[in-house]
Parts: structure tokens; C-alpha cells; sequence
């Protein structure tokens, strides 16, 4: 059995920031495997060691510098990686949920898995939609925001709970082959070991162009456009208190003690 | 060619609020495309639904009676029938955990760009979309460069729809292929349960992952014991099993409406404020003068929290335990 795994690399922003030319600029991000793909990884590599002979790839779209971020989940224990990039890739900006979705179905394509993972979202874009779209290019059954599983491999079925709101799950059997995203808190993800790290320089990490996944430039094209990008005008209107910690610690003592909720 | 169709969400036998704000957000689009605003209701009592969102402003309400509860298959179905009939220019959904889960098939099916958790939507011969991005940081604007569009609407964006409406209900003859039914809905569980219901709770310490490392905890809990409040959490104390799920506070864990809710080092992320923006007076420690916290914040001290939990703990008397 293979499981493919989505991960991206997150930017994070900075407390202070700017924002130049339709992006917060570079100065201000640091990179991160994405929160929600620490636990797609950590769900198929426990899925891995339960089973016998489970692969686990992780699929990425990004640039080099992604590798690092590639590597630890590799250290956490996936067995090989691909990374879709090339020149086109990168001079298209920005790419769409459609887009993203249309590459890893190449990558499916190629690597004919039986189940595929990925984070509900990722943390710096939001759109929380790239798994559903892939479930659907590729014919695939889905769940979104799955926060326990159960994978029935003979029965060919796999067992979830999606997290709906206000502390409900929902319990449904999801045909196999499937398109799961993961939602945090399903597992406990591990930390990479020293020995993970190691092992993981030298298990194989592919990277393919748009013509490996059988696309082309065109098919990069979007019809939606970021024009703009800013920091939200403050709709609050806090009093915030000033001064070192013990002053504004009594501000904030005397403000509980007024209120009443405190007493002493 | 200029409508709106708008797809109503409900569970276990209730309507959800967002149904009804997806009426305003609908119609208040429909006003800018100078078309009709239609709604669907799939699945469950359809009729009761329709009464319910048969609100002023909607044109006309499509019925489609299939099973009791959501199943993606069917509303995928469904709405991509309802949408070759109608012929609307704009599709809305929630940005639900439901509306997650069929949205974007439905968007990928019907070859319509998606947009997803819109806080915002103009139209003036094209649509733009305002979302968020980087945890509610920045603000972009995306322009749909197409006729066509899905969007998912972010919850508790828009108000919700008043009135009574006079439109058109009618049952929507779906055909619905049953081989298609990969899944099954079997049941529902509620979760978090347990010693603490904190939504009971006048006074909340909430904590984020400002914190950083389990042992701190114990910081927060000596202010706890020193103020008499009541220990609430953000989602990532509870994900990394620092604190009972019974604790955390959001769209996913519970709902709050408190005196007084401190928030220690949380970033004010929209699922987190869906489960505390009740509260009557919202105070913010954090670091960050750009978190999404300060729009809600009634005051606040932007400052390490290290410095400032302890300093409070004395000022009640407590004992500062070593983190
Ligand atoms: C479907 C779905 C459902 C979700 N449901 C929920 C939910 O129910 N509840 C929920 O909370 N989240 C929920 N989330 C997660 C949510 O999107 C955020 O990821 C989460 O709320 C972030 O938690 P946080 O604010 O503690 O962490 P962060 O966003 O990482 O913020 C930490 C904050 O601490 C501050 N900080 C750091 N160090 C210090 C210091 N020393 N002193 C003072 N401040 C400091 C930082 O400036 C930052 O603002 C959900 C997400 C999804 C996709």
C-alpha cells in the first residue's frame, strides 16, 4: 500500500512587518513545515509502522529552499519525497487552489497511491480547499477535516471522524482509494530523532518539472488575480496599558479588582 | 445569468445561523449584479428549512428532499444539477467544515474558480473578493477574471437576514446516482465533556501558544489559583494534549460569554474568536501589536507574557512558581 502526503512549507510572519510589491516582504518570513502536514506525516507514518509494507511519499510544490522543510518530514519517518518545480512554476507568482491541485494530480498520476493525506489547510494562505479539489480531479472519495481515522485496508474502507463545530463529530466510512484532510490534534506528532535526520539525507527526494507531471506552462494560467494586499485598519479600540510589567500588571489588577471579579 | 445561488446549511435537525447570513451576503451581491438571489435546500425537512430561510430579499427557494443529514455526495450532485438549470453567475457556500468538505468539488466539477472564507464581496462588472491571509495579518483582494465564481463565506461575517419573504419554494427534481455514494454518515458523537463546563465560567484565563512549552502551564494555573478564574485554552494547548479538550475555546471547542475573558499569548485566529467574541470585556496579553486580537481587545498589555503573569500573580498575592 502507498501513502502520498501533501506538505507544503509555510511562510510565518513576523511580529513587525512590510508589505512590498503585493507580498509581505522577504525579510519578514521565516519558513515552517505547515502545521496541519506535521500531522498528515505523523498519520501515515503511524499508519506505516502499524501495517506491513506501507509506503509513505511526500508530495511538495516548492522551490529549493522547500527542501529543508522536505527533509524533516523525511526524518520523521516518510520513506521518499517528490518536489514539483521548475522555471515556469516560479515565474508564475502565487498559485491558485485549482493549480496546486491540478499538479499534485500529476503526481498522483505517477505514483498511483491508495490514499492521500493532506493538512485541512495551510497556515499562510487559508484556502483549506486544495485536498477537496484534488479528491475531485482525481476521482478519488474524500473527507475534509478528519480528526481520527481508522483504516479498514481489506475492507477497503477508511473510518473517520470529521470535527464539525461547537465540539460535534461526525462518524463516516469513506470508500477507498480516498483523499483525507488531516485536522491538528489527530495524532501527536513526533519530533525528528537525530538518527531520523541522518537516515533522511539519503532517502531519495525527486524533484519534477511541469512536462515529469505531465502539464504545461498553460496550465498554470489562473483567473484569479491578487491585486491587493494590507494590514487591516484596527477596528478595535483598546486602552492598552503602559509601562514596565508590574506597572501595567497593577493597571490590569485594579481594572479586575473595579470589575469585581477579582477580590483582594 | 446574473443570480445568485445560495446553498442553505443545516445539522441534526437545525437550521445554522450561516444559512441566514448567506442570505444577506446573497442579496446584498444580487443588489450588485442586478440579478435574483435563489437558495437550496438539501437534505433533512426541507420544507421547515425553507420556511426558515424564506427571508426578505430571497427570490426563490429550491427544495431537493434526499436523505436526513449532509452527505457531499449528494450536495455535489445536487447543486451541480440545480446550477445547469438555474444558470446563476455566482455560487455561495459556506466556509463551514461541511462547506470545506463539498465546496471546492463542486467548484472543480463545474470548472468555476473558488475563492474560499470571503470577508468581503464587490461587484462592479467583475467580483472581488477580500480574505484574509497569514492568520488574519493582512487583508488581500482577488479578482475573479471569469464570468463565474464560487465563493465560501466566512461565518458570523455578515448579519444574519430579518424579515419575513415572500419567495417561490419548489421541490428541485435532483437525480441523484447512488453508485456515486461513497460515503456514509453513521453517526454523530459529541466530544469534550468533563470536570469543567467553562462556559459557564464569569471569569476566564485563556491561554495560547504564547506559552510555549508545557511546563509553563503551571505559570497560568498559579494566576488561576490566585485570581479564582477559570483555565480556558486556544486549540494548540488542546492539540498538543497540554490541557483537556473540555478547555479549549472556538469554533471547534465551546462557546463563551464571559465577565471577563483574558487572553494570554493567543492570536486572536477567526475559529478561536467564534467561541469568545461574546464576551463582555475582552483583555489581551501578547507581544505582537499586529495579532487579530487587538480588534477585539477591550484593553491589553503588549508585553512578554514571562514578565507580566508573574507580576500579576503577586499583585493577588500568589506564588510564583519556577517556569
Ligand atoms: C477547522 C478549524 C477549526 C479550528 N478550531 C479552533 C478552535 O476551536 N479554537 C482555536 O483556538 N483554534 C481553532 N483553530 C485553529 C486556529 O486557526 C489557530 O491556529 C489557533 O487558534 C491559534 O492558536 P494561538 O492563538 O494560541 O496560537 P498562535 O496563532 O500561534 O498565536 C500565539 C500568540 O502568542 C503571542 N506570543 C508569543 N509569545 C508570547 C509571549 N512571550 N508573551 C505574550 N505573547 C506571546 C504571539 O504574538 C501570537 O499572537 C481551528 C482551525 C481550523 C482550520
Amino acid at each position: 500500500m502507498k501513502i502520498l502526503v501533501t506538505v507544503k512549507e509555510v511562510a510565518e510572519v513576523e511580529d513587525e512587518f512590510e508589505i512590498s510589491g503585493g507580498d509581505i516582504a522577504e525579510q519578514y518570513l521565516e519558513y515552517d513545515l505547515n502545521e496541519w502536514d506535521d500531522y498528515a506525516v505523523e498519520e501515515a507514518v503511524q499508519i506505516s509502522e502499524a501495517e506491513d509494507d506501507v509506503e509513505v511519499v511526500t508530495a511538495t510544490i516548492g522551490p529549493e529552499r522547500a527542501e529543508e522543510t522536505i527533509r524533516m518530514a523525511l526524518a520523521k519517518g516518510a520513506d521518499r519525497a517528490v518536489r514539483v518545480w521548475d522555471d515556469d512554476i516560479e515565474s508564475a507568482g502565487k498559485l491558485d487552489v485549482e493549480t496546486k491541485a491540478e499538479l499534485l494530480a500529476g503526481v498522483v498520476e505517477e505514483e498511483d497511491p491508495d490514499l492521500v493525506l493532506t493538512g485541512v489547510q495551510a497556515g499562510d494562505e487559508s484556502n483549506g480547499a486544495t485536498g477537496v479539489t484534488l479528491a475531485e480531479k482525481i476521482g478519488f472519495e474524500w473527507a475534509a477535516v478528519v480528526n481520527q481515522l481508522d483504516l479498514d485496508i481489506e475492507g477497503g474502507v477508511a473510518n473517520v471522524h470529521r470535527e464539525l463545530e461547537g465540539g460535534v463529530e461526525e462518524l463516516t466510512e469513506v470508500e477507498s482509494p480516498a483523499v483525507l484532510t488531516i485536522q491538528s490534534g489527530i495524532n501527536e506528532p513526533r519530533y525528528a530523532s537525530l538518527r531520523g535526520i541522518r537516515q533522511a539525507q539519503s532517502k531519495p527526494l525527486d524533484v519534477k518539472s511541469l512536462d515529469d507531471v505531465g502539464l504545461s506552462a498553460d496550465d498554470l494560467e489562473s483567473s484569479l488575480a491578487q491585486t491587493d494586499m494590507y494590514e487591516p485598519e484596527s477596528e478595535g479600540d483598546a486602552t492598552v496599558w503602559s509601562g514596565d510589567a508590574e506597572e501595567t500588571a497593577g493597571q490590569l489588577a485594579e481594572f479586575l479588582r473595579d470589575k469585581g471579579v477579582v477580590e483582594g | 445569468m446574473s443570480d445568485v445561488l445560495a446553498i442553505a446549511e443545516h445539522r441534526r435537525g437545525e437550521l445554522r445561523d450561516v444559512s441566514l447570513e448567506m442570505v444577506t451576503a446573497g442579496r446584498d451581491l444580487a443588489d450588485q449584479t442586478g440579478g435574483d438571489l435563489h437558495l437550496a435546500v438539501i437534505s433533512g425537512d426541507v420544507d421547515d428549512y425553507a420556511t426558515q430561510v424564506n427571508r426578505e430579499g430571497v427570490d426563490a427557494i429550491h427544495t431537493v428532499e434526499y436523505g436526513e443529514e449532509f452527505n457531499h455526495d449528494v450536495y455535489t450532485q445536487a447543486i451541480e444539477q440545480l446550477y445547469a438549470d438555474l444558470d446563476p453567475q455566482y455560487l455561495l457556500a459556506p466556509n463551514s467544515v461541511n462547506g470545506m468538505d463539498y465546496a471546492p468539488a463542486v467548484a472543480e466539477g463545474l470548472s468555476l474558480p473558488l475563492v474560499t472564507d470571503a470577508v468581503d464581496l464587490e461587484e462592479d462588472g467583475g467580483l472581488t473578493v477580500t480574505r484574509e491571509q497569514y492568520g488574519g495579518k493582512v487583508e488581500t483582494t482577488i479578482d475573479v477574471e471569469e464570468d463565474h465564481a464560487a465563493v465560501t463565506i466566512r461565518p458570523a461575517e455578515w448579519a444574519q437576514a430579518e424579515g419575513d419573504g415572500d419567495a417561490d419554494i419548489e421541490a428541485f427534481d435532483a437525480d441523484i446516482d447512488e453508485s456515486e455514494i461513497q460515503s456514509t454518515v453513521t453517526g454523530f458523537e459529541e466530544v469534550a465533556g468533563g470536570d469543567v463546563d467553562i462556559s459557564e465560567a464569569d471569569f476566564l484565563i485563556s491561554i495560547g501558544r504564547g506559552i510555549d512549552e508545557e511546563e509553563n502551564i503551571t505559570l497560568i494555573e498559579a494566576l488561576v489559583e490566585a485570581t479564582d478564574a477559570t483555565l480556558s485554552s486556544s486549540r494548540p494547548i488542546v492539540d498538543n494534549g497540554w490541557l483537556p479538550a473540555n478547555r479549549q475555546v472556538g469554533q471547534s471547542g465551546k462557546v463563551v460569554t464571559p465577565d471577563v475573558y483574558i487572553a494570554i499569548g493567543i492570536s486572536g485566529a477567526v475559529q478561536h474568536v467564534a467561541g469568545m467574541k461574546g464576551a463582555d470585556t475582552i483583555v489581551a496579553i501578547n507581544t505582537d501589536p499586529n495579532a487579530p486580537i487587538w480588534d477585539l481587545a477591550d484593553y491589553g498589555i503588549e508585553d512578554d507574557l514571562f514578565e507580566v503573569v508573574p507580576a500579576l500573580i503577586e499583585e493577588f498575592g500568589g506564588d510564583v512558581p519556577d517556569v
